[in-house]
């Protein structure tokens, strides 16, 4: 099977029924896709596929064939990303771990919506958990990036 | 008291990968007086300080090294799990030291008794290790003057160390740390008497509000390693099929099934678990795989029967009555003022009330992970934990090794919360790992995380209260029952006892002439363990409800409420509490005493914020809870408004704390607001129940925490300025919240919610 991670070409001898997210943590060694749940309810394992954000656990690796996989990885090569930089301004993140499907999310909100409102905002994060409970910096961190206004509080 | 002390043991500072250079550990002298014979027991500080240390006492609990090129290396010996402490405690040893924090290299030890207490629980590190860090640093700093002023012939007071530099103030002349570390490392370590801390007002990046996040652009990267990222040469990676009852057994299992799936090379029958549960594996079946997937769906083909074992019978129903009948009859009295009985028997009015909360289960975001390699004697693990020395501990317990023959790395922790300061998970991985010859991963899946805790555990109250005729609060009585964590190390366990009800039930300030509380007895069904805030959680929801409900009952503002009850700002001692005694965190209560005023302080400070006396004006709904845990003070006020789905959402909240000294103050604040949004969890969603011995929840679908969406759209945090010595910090934001939550809604629509969790009454 052929598929192109953050623009690299892999050829894989796989499960086609492989979810996505394990093709990626086990035989490419693209650990920042997390797993948190296995059932798409938890958002850590986002990732893009063709732009779109996809939950990476629940989606099989044929349905990536010939299409371009994006990673937090791959995001930007070095951290450059406005959500990325805003992340680290605003102190998004406590543990870290949910962080890269929060942003990869994120991304794809801004990519659609480049300058989302509160409720655009808490309905396109909606599947992604933050047990830590970043969510009033994630919601910041998103407006900062997109240069949206923040409510005086 | 504790001593800086020289280390010169090559063999610990080369495993540290430090050599050369000037190395010092902050030793308490109850360890220093444990000799290497292994006579133990707390002894006078050494004499000199060039101990030619045994193994066994070299006891750091914190270690700075100065390189000869000036690079200072902290080695942090607490774990990381969002809380930020890897990028709080090396703020206090570079500020005393004078050194920059670009030059400072933050190492994580392994788990390893010569480091001292690695638990990272009970939010302690900043609170325990406060002046440990700052004598590090200072000794450091004393001695590159030293070394400086010596070759400067000048007096060690006319210089100054600062910005990674040692200056002569009136010739100017420098030098860096690096130059000065071949003198400075000859020099004797400043004795307690002869260290000089610097004035408070000169650590230039205390509480400085931009601190960096040291793992920040890792976090941000996806470049940050938790125990489930890392990969060794030829590692399998195993999923176990555990007892959905606790204690139950393997009866039948189809291992055939799941060897034939492609990638799967083995099927292991985990060691079955004895009471009491302790940390042992949980025991099931393993299955161990070439992927993940392949493992799991492995594990998925097995067809288990299994043998229930005693706890089969338990379900939630009987659980909560069992809990109720333990609270209607007299417990075990722990702190009594005056006379209670009398003073109910005189009262002109009664009030009272049961409040009930679930088990909660920790879900952190990264379920437990561990990774081990067995071989040649010798075991290895990286694993996400708090307890680094509990895995190792249980590690060569399994294994049959020697301490000295397992080493644990500490990863970063993705949440924790309590689950895992368990080493079950890491001796899983062990125990496979040499069951079959190569490096193994266990990976708990979520629905293993949601039936397989240690779960915070499971609690009813019974609080009765007697008024005089002008409505004063005469007698307060309080019942708490619940199995206590003990249980979980001696089954036998099933009485509170002083050290669980000082969790917010024996530290109450309270001006009340009568005052008895209870621990009534109840048994464990489940294994039971430490989640953040432990028992305050559910003392303080029914004290903070009852409190609520005292002042509608009355007629009166709960804010008057809660003033009048806790009394006037005074210290309470332990007479005044009518306590024989105060386990207080771990804290003396001259450092840290009972204060009622700053418990005020916080009320009136978060009141005032949220513009509590115009709420009516305004139309809001808004209910407040203040709490004392971990020796710091919070109080939280919540607004609510009517809602479609679930009768009320959250709009805003507020939250006070005063935590005495604060080192990192962003990182404090991430933890106000992480942790009123757990506050939030804990009372709209929080709990599983049990049906037949199993956990009927199973991933976030059941098993839920807030989402986006059900947080406060404005969240406003004030953090009180003080010079109090430090106290907790990731723990103490969580109680509170749920009984605010409460009485706001409450306030909205009349309806009082005495049991956890809200949704399951309100929907959404």
């Amino acid at each position: 099977m052929k598929l192109r991670v953050n623009g690299t070409e892999h050829t894989l001898d796989v499960d086609p029924e492989m979810p996505i997210l394990w093709v990626l943590r086990d035989l490419l060694g693209l650990t920042g896709t997390k797993y948190g749940c296995g059932e798409a309810l938890c958002g850590a394992c986002t990732v893009h596929l063709d732009g779109h954000a996809v939950r990476s656990c629940v989606t099989p690796i044929r349905r990536a064939e010939g299409k371009g996989l994006t990673t937090i990885e791959g995001l930007s090569t070095d951290g450059s990303h406005p959500l990325q930089q805003a992340w680290l301004a605003l102190g998004v993140p406590q543990c870290g771990f949910c962080q890269a499907g929060q942003i990869m999310t994120a991304a794809a909100l801004l990519a659609a919506v480049p300058k989302p409102d509160d409720d655009q905002i808490d309905a396109s994060m909606a599947g992604n958990l933050c047990r830590c409970g970043t969510y009033p910096r994630i919601r910041a961190a998103i407006k900062q990036a997109a240069g949206v206004e923040e409510d005086e509080p | 008291v504790t001593t800086v002390i020289r280390i010169s043991r090559r063999e610990f500072l080369a495993g540290l990968g430090l050599t050369t250079g000037l190395a010092l550990g902050v030793f308490a002298s109850s360890v220093q007086g444990a000799e290497p014979s292994g006579r133990a027991g707390p002894g006078p500080a050494p004499a000199s300080q060039e101990h030619a240390l045994g193994t066994d006492s070299l006891s750091p609990n914190v270690l700075v090294h100065v390189a000869p090129d000036g690079e200072v290396t902290i080695v942090c010996h607490r774990s990381e799990m969002g809380q930020g402490v890897r990028s709080s405690i090396p703020i206090l040893i570079a500020d005393e030291l004078g050194a920059t924090l670009e030059r400072v290299v933050v190492r994580q030890a392994d788990g390893d008794p010569r480091f001292g207490d690695q638990n990272t629980d009970g939010s302690s590190s900043i609170r325990k290790f406060y002046d440990d860090l700052r004598r590090a640093g200072a000794a450091a700093r004393q001695m590159l003057i030293a070394a400086a002023a010596k070759r400067w012939k000048v007096e060690p007071e006319s210089c100054v160390a600062a910005d990674h530099q040692v200056t002569h103030a009136k010739t100017k002349r420098q030098l860096g740390f690096g130059e000065l570390v071949p003198a400075a490392s000859k020099l004797p370590v400043p004795t307690p008497e002869q260290l000089v801390l610097r004035p408070v007002a000169d650590l230039r990046n205390v509480a400085r509000p931009d601190l960096p996040l040291l793992d920040g652009p890792d976090y941000v990267t996806g470049q940050a390693m938790y125990a489930g990222d890392i990969t060794l040469p030829d590692m399998r990676i195993a999923v176990i099929a555990r007892p959905p009852v606790v204690g139950g057994r393997v009866k039948h299992y189809d291992a055939e099934a799941a060897l034939a799936i492609s990638g799967v090379e083995c099927v292991i029958e985990m060691p079955a678990p004895t009471k009491p549960w302790r940390f042992q594996p949980w025991g099931g079946v393993a299955v161990v795989a070439t992927t993940t997937w392949a493992a799991l769906l492995g594990r998925a083909a097995l067809a288990i029967e299994w043998d229930d074992g005693d706890e089969g019978g338990v379900d939630s129903a009987s659980i909560r009555e069992q809990l109720l009948t333990s609270v209607r009859a007299p417990g075990l009295p722990l702190r009594v003022v005056g006379d209670l009985d009398a003073a109910i028997d005189g009262a002109a009015s009664i009030v009272e009330a049961e409040y009930l909360i679930p088990y909660l289960a920790h879900l952190s975001m990264e379920p437990p992970a561990a990774i081990a390699q067995v071989a040649a004697g010798k075991a290895e693990l990286w694993v996400s934990t708090q307890h680094p020395q509990a895995a190792r501990k249980e590690v060569a317990r399994i294994l049959g090794m020697s301490e000295d023959d397992v080493t644990v790395h500490v990863t970063l922790l993705g949440g924790a919360f309590g689950r895992k300061s368990k080493a079950d998970f890491p001796s899983e991985a062990a125990f496979l790992a040499r069951e079959v010859g190569f490096p193994v991963r266990v990976q708990w899946t979520r629905e293993d995380d949601v039936r397989h805790d240690y779960y915070n555990t499971v609690n009813a109250q019974r609080l009765c209260a007697g008024l005089d005729d002008g409505g004063k609060v005469i007698a307060w009585h309080q019942r708490t029952a619940f199995p206590p964590i003990a249980s979980t190390f001696d089954s036998s366990v099933e009485q509170p006892s002083f050290d669980d009800l000082q969790q917010g039930v024996l530290d109450l300030a309270l001006d009340v002439p009568n005052i008895r509380a209870e621990a009534c007895r109840a048994k464990a069904h489940v294994r039971v363990g430490w989640y953040r805030s432990v028992y305050n959680i559910f003392h303080a929801f029914a004290v903070g409800s009852f409190i609520d409900e005292l002042a509608a009952a009355r007629g009166v503002d709960p804010r008057d409420q809660w003033l009048e009850l806790i009394g006037p700002a005074r210290v309470l001692d332990l007479s005044a509490l009518g306590v024989e005694k105060l386990t207080n965190y771990g804290e003396s209560l001259e450092r840290h005493p009972v204060d009622a005023g700053r418990l005020r302080n916080v009320i009136e400070r978060v009141t005032a914020s949220a513009r509590w006396d115009d709420r009516f004006a305004a139309g809001r709904h808004l209910g407040l809870a203040a709490h004392r845990s971990f020796v710091t003070y919070t109080a939280v006020v919540v607004s609510v408004v009517p809602d479609k789905v679930r009768k009320f959402r959250i709009d805003e909240a507020w939250i006070a704390m005063d935590p005495g000294t604060v080192v990192n103050r962003d990182r404090v604040l991430s933890q106000m607001e992480g942790g009123l949004i757990m506050g939030i969890s804990n009372a709209l969603f929080g709990g599983v129940t049990l049906e037949g011995g199993r956990v009927q929840q199973s991933n976030f679908r059941d098993a839920r925490i807030a989402r986006i969406g059900d947080t406060p759209r404005k969240i406003h945090t004030d953090l009180v300025a003080s010079d109090a010595p430090p106290g907790g910090v990731g723990e103490p934001p969580v109680p509170p919240v749920a009984a605010a939550v409460a009485n706001a809604v409450f306030a909205l629509t009349g309806e009082r919610i005495r049991e956890l969790p809200m949704a399951r009454r309100l929907g959404g």
